[in-house]
């Protein structure tokens, strides 16, 4: 019977030429006739490595796309200050759009304004929710930062009888949490 | 004869002290990896170290820039010696037991919280780009360490002497902190660097209350202070911090793959 899911992966034949990347990505196919809404629809296909579920645009961490001087700008803000993801989601992106034939796009890494979770949109709040992770709640206000009583619900259950375990989790973006009612413990994404 | 530095030097010198200050307790809060008491802790204390350095190298990317690009983020992590190290003496302190651990943070974490909240507001986007991004991650750890100096200070008996213990022996490197120098004097007038005086304010009303509620001694306002983190003259500890820190540098210079 064969076996799903952990299937050691085939390792790739060795290649006879060394492959560049204008051998496999001829430029510009197409590529620059993509429209915004098409460029914005590429990069929701960019997934965050930390949380699958989400895309970066869903996080809100993509601000804007645009084109200057024939080059595509995107720009990138980090979650975190020290987020480990943020290199290589600046990497997946310029992949994705080689992918679609974009020569050279520029990803550049922007501090200022600073992500807020009020950035996650309703679609990547209800991904998390559904991945295991209590989405944000109510908006970045200064008084959810000081720590005034948040009511975080159970992303299993939905009861809203859960204690914090721990104001961080398994990432910078989490905080740990456990549910009185189904005993769960979730991580709860930090509304900053 | 003194001359005056140049705005671009003496910022650049005021972003090292601020890179190397985070850089160096991230990297004491790491030596805690694998043997914090308690799993929770150690995700807490990792992130944020991971918070620090990661704000280090926001200010160290800006420094390297302003100094005309001689040098990048790592070599100034990695390549410069003790005595050219900018940060606080109290963050090079040994980790000590728990409390130790939290009080220095939280020295530190309300010091950090007041002089970002003052960056905010400078005039050079950058500076203030990254002290907003930093401001949300330092009000967390401010936070947490308030909440720790509470739960060990009014704990037990063995915790609260254990917390007296911690706040006397690390009292003397706050001084330094609030105590603002030629280059912070020179900022501070061009709104790049936090009025000492108001600095001072902040922090010492915020660890007032905190001690007071965590039913710990205030140490006397006139106590001896330490000087020299910011000038580079260090407490005998930094070096052990950099030879593990840089070793990997230092043997293998720009080494690309591990």
């Amino acid at each position: 019977m064969q076996k799903s899911g952990n299937q050691p992966r085939p390792i790739p034949a060795p290649l006879e030429q060394p492959i560049i990347a204008s051998d496999r990505v001829p430029a510009n196919v197409g590529g620059e006739q993509l429209t915004e809404t098409q460029l914005w629809q590429l990069l929701d296909e960019v997934k965050d490595p930390e949380v699958p579920v989400v895309s970066v645009v869903e996080l809100g961490i993509v601000r804007s796309i645009q084109w200057l001087d024939n080059q595509l700008q995107v720009a990138v803000t980090p979650t975190y200050s020290g987020c480990p993801a943020t290199e290589l989601i600046e990497q997946q992106i310029a992949a994705a759009l080689m992918q679609a034939g974009i020569r050279d796009p520029q990803v550049t890494r922007v501090l200022n304004p600073a992500w807020t979770t009020d950035w996650i949109s309703d679609s990547g709040r209800e991904k998390l929710r559904a991945y295991g992770i209590a989405p944000p709640q109510g908006s970045a206000s200064k008084m959810t930062l000081l720590g005034h009583a948040e009511q975080i619900s159970c992303p299993h259950c939905g009861s809203s009888h859960t204690e914090q375990v721990s104001e961080f989790g398994s990432t910078a973006c989490k905080a740990l949490y456990r549910c009185i009612d189904c005993l769960e413990p979730f991580d709860y994404f930090k509304c900053i | 004869m003194t001359q005056q530095p140049s705005q671009d030097q003496a910022l650049q010198e005021y972003l090292l002290r601020l890179a190397d200050s985070a850089l160096i307790l991230g990297q004491r809060l790491c030596e805690l990896c694998g043997k914090a008491p308690a799993v929770e802790e150690e995700m807490a204390l990792m992130n944020v170290a991971l918070d620090l350095v990661g704000q280090a190298r926001n200010w160290y990317d800006y420094a390297a820039e302003l100094e005309g690009g001689q040098r990048d983020a790592d070599a100034l992590a990695y390549r410069r010696d003790a005595h050219e190290f900018r940060n606080l003496l109290l963050v090079e302190q040994p980790n000590g037991d728990y409390a130790v651990t939290m009080a220095r943070q939280f020295f530190y974490d309300a010091w950090h919280y007041f002089t970002l909240q003052a960056l905010v507001n400078a005039p050079d986007e950058r500076v203030a780009g990254i002290a907003a991004k930093a401001l949300k991650e330092v009000t967390y750890h401010l936070r947490r360490s308030s909440e720790w100096m509470k739960r060990l200070g009014d704990g037990t008996e063995e915790s609260h002497q254990r917390m007296e213990v911690a706040v006397e022996s690390l009292w003397r490197f706050t001084g330094e902190m609030l105590t603002a120098d030629a280059v912070e004097q020179h900022l501070a007038t061009a709104g790049l660097a936090p009025d000492a005086e108001q600095l001072a304010a902040d922090w010492q009303g915020l660890v007032n209350s905190v001690l007071t509620e965590a039913t710990l001694s205030l140490p006397p306002a006139d106590a001896w202070m330490q000087q020299g983190g910011k000038t580079g003259r260090h407490t005998e500890h930094l070096g052990f911090i950099l030879a593990e820190m840089q070793f990997l540098q230092r043997a293998y210079p720009d080494a690309k793959i591990w």
